[in-house]
């Protein structure tokens, strides 16, 4: 099956702005709207009945005038006054109703575009981590989301109601009197012409302020990380001139915006109260003919004083639909990012802790190669068995491919040309989530989750009971120091597990995989140091973990492999030797010289122990 | 200080522009309040018959007014919103400059990112409070006055009932206000939160992978979004009813005015058109009951902002020179540590540690990750301060040295190289362009004798512009290797008399660095050289090893010396013929 390859967004793509309204994209954010539509067709009839609520207040006031100013008389005041009060109520009630009803629907909507790009996010490919940073990721859930949030929440329905009263006010004065309509809407032109000249300046010094922006943001990343070579070459001066002419082109590009502001709001006041002189001039001349009654006059002047506010407003509008634009091409080119590890058939998550295939769980390498990038391969041709319960070591120099060995087993990645079987199947045809729920996996680092520390041994399986957990814990000898905590197996553990130290993080780990009873274990053991006690307690809790399980184990210190059933010792990519410890130290080969350089290290006391290996 | 108080003479610095911006902006008050007023004897005459040459008066004048009222408008904005920018510029360059001068230990406990939202975004949040802000206020505050002094002057009577609901507006302002301000920190807070989630779900992605835990994810974020949904409703709500609450109390005094106004008018007391301009004036107060909230917003936000600038503008610079010394003091070069200890954050680094090193002599250090190699270095420049009478370059302190004569005389490599987003040649170059004002020589020539010392002139064919090749950010498209030599060529074209090499040339085949260091010798001669290596072939030549532990010199002496003893130094180096016979098979 071949696939569209998509080009990985990059930082640049983050600032650029694209076009204001893109027709394919907006059909596929209505999609999003659909669901919610009932809620929608609601705002929709408040927005239309508020429309016509403050249509009326200026019309009632041109009955007072006319009908009881004018004329003196006082009957029917009171009843005017009442309708009136009931037009605030009402407005008040659709205010409120639309104001909700719209927002609300809005957040769902983006609650459930969030839920669509983590749900995707999770099926994602570890390779496609590799390739986009973190950070960038989530500026998509978070940022980008919200500026499309703008678009449903304000931008949108806000300028429909804007277009609405527009229409609403013109209607009502052509009705009232044409003639001091044309003369009122007359200056409409103008204020078009007025507002197109303002967009179109607004747009690009909006451009030019923004691109100095990214100019400050990007100096100031360099420098404060680069600090400390700015100091030390006595730069500051030199720097700071430089920061202030990049500091000045943003005062120069932002004053420069302020002008056509500047023109644009009194422009529009100039041109409203063109639009009420003329409607005084002509309209007073028609009053004084008799042929216009003086409440319509007044009418039409506060009319027009309400028709001015929604156009200006509309030209902001623009810049929200602008950036909603981009945001939207962003997340969408994330949606659509292929996944390209997935199971044969489609089968969702949640079978992960059932169906495991039966079967004694046989592993074969054949002639396994793999590359992370082009042709730089880091196995080449690698073939090797694991039968069931056999214990299997791996060793080499850093480089030598074996933390790759677990990548492929775990479908992290897929292999680029030979194979991977369990009991004969290969791996790419059985379902995921059955293939890594067999595995109970081991990294270096003991990546831990906010949660608790029995959330973090049992990782989410409901399945494991609280009474498995703590055996877990006992086994691996965590017990002891989660006894030590504040609140035992419910203390809360901080994010990427900061409180807690390496080794400890190492022996929950150890409790985590032990829990899930995983009938092959692998491990990646880590290279950092640890001090001597706990070191002596993970080797313990490394033997009950590997008894009586088929185990794969990445080893970086000797001492872990010395009574395996085998040894598999790779080397630039290749596996070298394979045997026992004694059957490899006799070949005197590759395990022998890596032996002896472990061997320094075992006869050297503690402070040895933490030379780098490199 | 209040923070407010030091908030003042950033501003008084524009104070001419301001004075004259409120000016105008009184003017423009005043004659957008003449409108109605203008309207009042239209109506009025209009009733009374007038004739069409007094109606084009009237038209006249209301375009008039709106027209000189545009132009102060235009000004007022440029002024002073003008102002706001150029006290936002002054005080970013106020800001950068402090920021430059804070040590190294403040970038270590400081995240960037958080930096430079402080002179972006924060700063923006002050320059609203300082420009927009004013503005608006004292707009309202005269709009408020003079208007309902018009009112007043027209009916009495009616302005107070008029005026009846206005307490209401200001008590829901300021209640909601509050409410809507804490809710949206509370979402902010949300927000953090979520994106917490999904970070580490991002970062474990192989655990999350492992133990089929994405589902658990997918779970836990619906959770905090959902959260976040609950949040953000609440806010609707409160703004929901909010704005339709202000339109709702306007209203209310608009039906007051209507339904007690025309009796008045009936009645004699008033005209239609004074009716009228009252109207017109009750419209335009309720623009200032609105904004009061919003102020209100700008001020409590910018303050906050201003004093998240402060933490940084009043920490404690990183050294002031006490100037002992003449700056043109000419140093040699002889190095003295004496029984120097150095804790940081509160942990102990280096403990007791002496040595001395003469002018062309090469001091060596070695030790296991962590041991206070670096830290001794970086104490040389004074990147982090000793503690007095430890360190001393030709027997005097150097915390007694100009910190630019010092960091003048030595040249420092750091493991990491920092490359800016310049071309190669101009990051050689940024080692003599300091200070130092004109270099006296060519500066390309001067560039490539020092990139050929650093074996980094065979390299420049395989670039499309040679040395005029963009290096892009930190120096992405070098090698390891690569940037290293060019932190090389950097520290040494200023010809320094102490070289400082912090483990700089690890990314560095062994063969080019044993030529490098072949032709630095050259260099150096006769000047002084600190080198930290975990290469025995690097350090071999040294005239004197130091071998650290746990920040304390556990062995000293030349390469033979210390083989001889059977020590940590002698392992180290067996162990490194292994690896090398290992790289060969």
């Amino acid at each position: 099956m071949t696939r569209r390859m998509r080009r990985p967004a990059t930082a640049h793509d983050d600032e650029a702005l694209g076009k204001a309204y893109d027709a394919r994209l907006m059909r596929r954010l209505l999609g999003f709207m659909r669901p919610h539509r009932v809620a929608i067709g609601w705002t929709v009839v408040a927005i239309i009945g508020l429309s016509v609520l403050q249509l009326a207040p200026p019309y009632l006031t041109k009955v007072a005038i006319d009908a009881h100013i004018t004329t003196g008389e006082l009957d029917g005041l009171d009843t005017l006054a009442f309708l009136f009060l009931g037009v605030l109520v009402l407005s008040y009630v659709l205010e409120y109703v639309q104001t909700y009803t719209l927002q609300v629907t809005g957040q769902r909507i983006i609650f459930d575009l969030r839920m669509r790009i983590q749900e995707h996010l999770q099926r994602l490919d570890v390779a496609f981590y590799d390739r986009n940073p973190v950070g960038r990721l989530m500026t998509r859930v978070t940022t980008d989301v919200d500026a499309l949030n703008d678009l449903f929440a304000s931008g949108v329905v806000s300028a429909f109601r804007d277009i609405f009263m527009l229409g609403g006010i013109a209607i009502v004065l052509v009705v009232m009197d044409w003639r001091l309509a044309i003369v009122a809407l007359s200056v409409l032109p103008l204020i078009a012409l007025v507002t197109q000249w303002f967009r179109r300046n607004a747009r690009h010094s909006y451009r030019q302020v923004r691109g100095w922006i990214a100019r400050i943001n990007a100096f100031l990343q360099e420098n404060i990380t680069g600090m400390a070579t700015v100091q030390l070459f006595r730069r500051e001066a030199l720097h700071f001139d430089r920061f202030d002419a990049i500091n000045q082109g943003h005062r120069d590009a932002n004053i420069a915006s302020i002008f056509y502001y500047a023109v644009f709001y009194p422009a529009v006041e100039v041109l409203g109260a063109l639009a009420i002189a003329a409607i005084v001039w002509f309209g007073g001349g028609w009053t004084l003919q008799g042929t216009l009654e003086l409440g319509s006059l007044v009418a039409f002047v506060l009319y027009s004083q309400r028709f001015f506010r929604p156009i200006s407003d509309l030209s902001e509008k623009f810049n929200l639909l602008q950036a909603a634009m981009a945001s939207s091409e962003r997340i969408f080119a994330l949606l659509d990012t292929p996944v390209s590890i997935e199971s044969p058939t489609s089968r969702t998550p949640s079978d992960c802790h059932h169906g495991l295939p039966a079967g004694p769980g046989h592993i074969r390498f054949e002639h396994v190669w793999f590359a992370y990038r082009d042709d730089e391969y880091v196995l080449e041709d690698v073939t090797f068995d694991v039968a069931p319960g056999q214990r299997v070591g791996v060793v080499g120099a850093t480089g030598a491919g074996k933390t790759t060995l677990i990548n492929l087993l775990m479908r992290f990645y897929d292999v680029n040309r030979g194979r991977i079987t369990i009991d004969g199947v290969d791996i790419r045809e059985r379902s995921l989530t059955a293939l890594r729920s067999r595995f109970g996996l081991v990294l270096q680092d003991g990546y831990l989750f906010s949660g608790t520390v029995a959330d973090n041994i049992r990782l989410g399986s409901d399945a494991i009971s609280d009474a498995a957990v703590r055996r877990a814990a006992a086994a691996v000898h965590a017990d002891r120091f989660i006894a030590s905590l504040p609140d035992g197996f419910d203390s809360p553990v901080a994010e990427r597990g900061a409180t807690f130290s390496v080794g400890q993080r190492q022996l929950l780990s150890f409790a985590r995989a032990l829990a899930h009873q995983p009938s092959v274990l692998v491990l990646d053991e880590a290279t950092s140091s640890i001090d001597t006690d706990t070191e002596q307690l993970i080797q313990d809790a490394l033997r009950v973990l590997m008894s009586g399980r088929t185990t794969i184990a990445i080893a970086h210190r000797l001492s872990t492999v010395q009574d395996m059933d085998a040894i598999l010792v790779f080397h630039k990519g290749r596996l070298r030797e394979t045997g026992s410890h004694q059957e490899l130290l006799a070949q005197r080969g590759l395990y022998f010289t890596l032996y002896q350089l472990q061997y320094r290290d075992q006869e050297a006391a503690l402070a040895e122990a933490r030379w780098p290996v490199s | 200080m209040s923070p407010f108080a030091q908030l003042v003479p950033h501003v008084l610095r524009f104070r001419r522009q301001f004075a004259v911006g409120l000016l105008y902006l009184v003017l423009t008050t005043a004659l957008s309040l003449a409108g109605p007023w203008v309207l009042r004897y239209a109506i009025d005459d209009l009733t009374a018959h007038v004739t069409r040459g007094k109606l084009g008066l009237y038209a006249g004048l209301l375009l008039g007014l709106a027209l000189v009222g545009g132009v102060f408008r235009f000004l007022v904005r440029r002024i002073i919103v003008g102002a706001s920018r150029d006290f936002e510029y002054d005080l970013r360059n106020t800001f950068f400059a402090r920021v430059q001068r804070l040590p190294l230990a403040y970038f270590h406990a400081h995240r960037t990112g958080d930096l430079m939202s402080r002179a972006t975004n924060d700063l923006n949040a002050v320059r609203m409070m300082v420009g927009p802000a004013i503005m608006y206020m004292a707009s309202t505050a005269m709009m408020f006055v003079v208007s309902v002094a018009l009112m007043l002057s027209i009916d009495p009577v009616l302005t107070l009932v008029a005026l009846l609901p206005l307490p209401l507006v200001s008590v829901t302002v300021k209640t909601f206000g509050s409410a809507i301000y804490r809710q949206s920190e509370r979402i902010q807070a949300q927000l953090a939160t979520l994106s917490a989630v999904v970070q580490e779900s991002l970062a474990g992605v192989r655990v999350v992978r492992a133990y089929c835990r994405e589902a658990v994810e997918t779970e836990r974020f619906r959770r905090e979004n959902r959260e976040y949904l609950e949040r953000n409703a609440v806010l609707i709500r409160l703004q929901a009813f909010f704005y339709p609450s202000l339109a709702f109390i306007l209203g209310l005094a608009g039906v007051l005015v209507l339904w007690l106004g025309a009796r008045h008018v009936i009645e004699g007391r008033i005209t239609v058109g004074q009716f009228v301009a009252f109207n017109a004036y009750l419209v335009m107060l309720s623009w200032p009951m609105i904004a009061f909230g919003f102020v209100t917003n700008l001020f409590q936000r910018g303050l906050a902002a201003w004093k998240r600038m402060l933490d940084v503008m009043n920490a404690e610079p990183a050294m002031r020179d006490r100037h002992r010394v003449e700056p043109s003091h000419p140093i040699r070069g002889r190095l003295e540590f004496r029984d120097l200890s150095f804790a940081y954050n509160g942990r102990r680094v280096l403990e007791g540690v002496s040595a001395r090193v003469e002018p062309g002599q090469i001091l060596a250090l070695v030790g296991p990750t962590g041991s206070g190699k670096s830290t001794l270095l970086s104490l040389l420049p004074r990147l982090f301060d000793p503690p007095p009478g430890t360190v001393f370059i030709d027997d005097v302190d150097i915390l007694d040295l100009p910190v630019s004569t010092l960091r003048r005389a030595i040249g420092m490599v750091p493991q990491e190289p920092f490359l800016f987003s310049d071309t190669i040649a101009e990051n050689v170059l940024f080692g003599v362009d300091g200070d130092d004002g004109d270099i006296g020589r060519d500066p390309a020539r001067l560039a490539h004798e020092a990139m050929a010392i650093a074996r980094l002139d065979k390299d420049l064919a395989g670039f499309p512009d040679g040395a005029d090749t963009p290096v892009g950010e930190r120096g992405v498209t070098l090698s390891g290797g690569q940037k290293q030599r060019a932190a090389l060529a950097r520290a040494i074209i200023a010809n320094p008399r102490i070289l400082l090499l912090d483990d700089a040339l690890s990314a560095v085949d062994a063969y080019t660095e044993d030529e490098i260091l072949t032709r630095l010798q050259e260099v150096m001669r006769g000047r002084t050289s600190l080198i930290v290596s975990h290469r025995i072939s690097t350090v071999r030549r040294a005239d004197l090893i130091l071998v650290l532990d746990h920040g304390r010199v556990v062995e000293r002496g030349t390469h033979d010396e210390l083989l001889a003893r059977e020590g940590m130094y002698a392992r180290l180096y067996r162990k490194q013929l292994l690896e090398l016979e290992l790289e060969a098979l």
